[in-house]
């Protein structure tokens, strides 16, 4: 059990850093969608018996963010008619060096934190820190807004992992982080809204000087 | 029961709203509900509830401190916004009164939250019903300042997520059973995991000091200040900044319990004294009236801040400043947002001779820099003065040199600014051969209030309120 879930865990975060690494914006949004699906299979591997509530929430995250916030992006994505980050504020390798630098730091403080017993050998702490610290330099080093939300996504999806340690004690507060999909969601549909209110803007403006003199 | 109407009341109105037809009558939903809020924080200020043991929410003597102030701003604005809504009838205002009341109701539930899951719940949805508010006006700007918002507000709920689960699971690893209610971690106290609440502390004040505005997280501030219509400002200055301080203050209580006081009282200090220096900072050179009150609202927090820091009565003067910040505010948002719509620009070169073109509000702008900038008699003067006293007690000598070091720095800063759009020839020549903005009572009388109230708080602090605050710093830092 513990060997697959640390297979998983390093594929999220091998997946985080082609996020990282990458220009073209659909295969970031695809990177982050597929880390949210191998992320909303792991409370089932994380579980011995298994239990309605856990089931409820793996498919709930596979679902909303596998699918539905991809979706979204992607709608996003067409909206705003670009597909590539042009100038980011930090560039693609040094971005990808910062993130593995990260991955050697969350494993160090991983290291340094204790653990319960159940705990000790996975890699849930060093990976969810690692992965929140990618998510954020994706989220500041990127100009675009639709890489910014990919990368509030996947600091998300640290959060998501760190969240999996707590899913016995406290379930109902793990699902609760499915509010931060609403954020995300609530970012889509702005940058969709902004863009058809820009077209309705400049048909405006186009009317108004028309009935002028 | 009433604790729970509380919540229900503001979530009800806003259902209420949603539904509602007409866009003429639907402000009003506003102040009636915001009354029935006041009346109900108002019995329970003087007729506090038992606290239930174990219960998610109550109203203990922390909420008992702050939400009647909370109540009151809204009432007070709410009132404004009547008017606000009626001269911006261009604005559809479906969404925008929807959004203020469940703002009130998820504020209601966060101060009185007793459990860090369910306060950052409220915290979270507090976040989200923001974005319309600061997007009424539509345009560009306001765009880009609710994005800001949400990008900078977003990641800092993000980490105060991620802390509650590191404090959840420092129970965890001292063989707790995670449960994140404030008095059974408190209970558990030293036998909290230390790395991993040290943390959880780390990272909640990260959190929820982005919501609070502390310096360096304040970016989002003067962006969403400077855009947001000015009832939505006094609202955030005073409402949602209270509740992130109510959060800090909360888990620093737990923090404390574990032993590890000396830690949360230097990094609270070191957030308070650096806010307020950039505070100062930016104060001194920022041209657009509107971000000033964005950066005296973050000098305010770094205060807030710093008496957290000092516990005992230094928390005491922190939670009455809270109060006499707030409403002092009010006034100056409010005030604000009129010189705004007279003028038509937010920035000293754009605007000047106000004092011509709406002369009661430039008036009341005067007067509430003047009292937010702590002159005698206004509250904010005495908070203060009990914060430095404080800090003298606690023999931080240089922390005391620094904090009168900004507040003086704040004060050349905000009055230059004042001064220089009330004073002159109105700047702008089509502007001046307009006619005088109309200053009915409806958008002059809140901001009245507001400063009355301030005034009454400096000069005739109820003694009730004294009691009360007593009783919450005596909750949170049970060693006098």
């Amino acid at each position: 059990m513990g060997g697959t879930m640390n297979l998983l865990i390093g594929l999220s975060l091998g997946l985080s850093l082609m996020a990282l690494g990458s220009s073209r914006l659909p295969s970031i949004i695809r990177a982050a969608a597929f880390q949210g699906m191998i992320l909303g299979t792991l409370p089932l591997l994380l579980e011995q018996e298994f239990h309605w509530l856990v089931v409820a929430v793996a498919i709930g995250t596979i679902v909303v963010k596998g699918f539905i916030i991809p979706n979204l992006l992607r709608r996003a994505l067409r909206a705003a008619k670009i597909d590539r980050e042009v100038e980011p504020l930090v560039g693609f390798v040094p971005s990808l060096l910062l993130g593995a630098a990260a991955v050697i730091g969350a494993a160090a403080l991983g290291n340094a934190l204790p653990l319960r017993p159940e705990h000790t050998g996975t890699l849930l702490v060093p990976g969810s820190f690692a992965t929140v610290v990618c998510g954020f330099i994706l989220l500041v080093a990127r100009t675009k807004a639709i890489s910014q939300v990919c990368g509030y996504l996947i600091l998300e999806n640290g959060i998501y992992l760190f969240g999996l340690l707590l899913i016995n004690s406290t379930p109902l507060l793990v699902e609760a982080g499915i509010l931060l999909d609403l954020t995300v969601a609530v970012f889509v549909i702005g940058i969709i809204v902004d863009r058809i209110q820009r077209e309705f803007d400049t048909l405006d403006t186009r009317k108004l000087t028309t009935l002028r003199e | 029961m009433k604790e729970l109407s509380l919540i229900a009341i503001p979530l009800l109105a806003a259902g209420a709203a949603f539904l509602w037809p007409n866009e003429r009558t639907r402000p009003w939903l506003l102040p009636v509900a915001g009354g029935l809020h006041t009346l109900l924080a108002l019995w329970l200020l003087i007729d506090p509830p038992a606290l239930a043991t174990g219960a998610w929410f109550g109203f203990d003597p922390l909420a008992r401190a702050v939400l009647p102030m909370v109540s009151l701003l809204f009432l007070v604005c709410s009132m404004y916004g009547v008017t606000y809504l009626s001269i911006r009838a261009e604005r559809k205002n479906r969404v925008f009164v929807t959004a203020l009341l469940v703002m009130l109701g998820l504020l209601s539930l966060a101060l009185q939250a007793q459990n860090l899951g369910l306060l950052w719940v409220a915290a979270e949805a507090t976040t989200l019903v923001t974005v319309p508010l600061l997007h009424f006006n539509g345009t560009a700007r306001a765009f880009e300042a609710s994005w800001k918002y949400l990008l900078v507000g977003g990641t800092g709920i993000a980490l105060s997520l991620l802390g509650s689960f590191c404090l959840g699971y420092a129970s965890l690893v001292g063989n707790g059973h995670g449960d994140l209610t404030f008095t059974s971690l408190v209970a558990q106290g030293a036998s909290l995991s230390r790395p991993w609440l040290i943390t959880a502390w780390v990272l909640l004040l990260a959190g929820y000091g982005t919501k609070m505005g502390l310096a360096p997280m304040h970016t989002w501030k003067p962006d969403a200040y400077g855009e947001a219509p000015g009832m939505v400002g006094a609202l955030l200055a005073g409402g949602t900044t209270t509740m992130a301080f109510v959060a800090i203050l909360r888990v620093k209580q737990v923090v404390d319990a574990a032993g590890a006081g000396a830690m949360t009282e230097r990094t609270l200090l070191a957030f308070g004294l650096f806010s307020m220096f950039v505070a100062a900072l930016f104060l001194l050179t920022t041209p657009d009236y509107k971000r000033m009150l964005a950066y005296s609202s973050v000098e305010h927090m770094g205060i807030l801040a710093v008496g957290a820091a000092l516990g005992g009565t230094g928390l005491w003067a922190a939670l009455f400043h809270v109060w006499t910040n707030a409403l002092t505010k009010g006034a100056l948002f409010l005030s604000a947002g009129n010189i705004r719509r007279a003028a038509g620009a937010q920035t000293a070169d754009k605007v000047a001779g106000m004092a011509w073109r709406s002369p009661a509000s430039a008036r009341i702008l005067i007067v509430g820099i003047l009292a937010v900038t702590a002159c005698p008699p206004f509250g904010v003067f005495f908070s203060e003065l009990k914060i430095i006293l404080a800090i003298f007690l606690a023999n931080h000598t240089f922390a005391a040199v620094a904090f009168l070091g900004c507040l003086l720095f704040a004060f050349f800063g905000m009055t230059r600014l004042v001064f220089a759009i009330v004073d002159g020839r109105p700047r702008n020549a089509a502007l001046a051969t307009g006619q005088k903005l109309r200053e009915t009572p409806g958008v002059i009388l809140p901001p009245l209030v507001f400063l009355a109230f301030s005034l009454w708080l400096g000069l005739a602090t109820p003694s009730l309120l004294r009691e009360v605050w007593t009783a919450a710093t005596n909750l949170l830092s049970p060693t006098p």
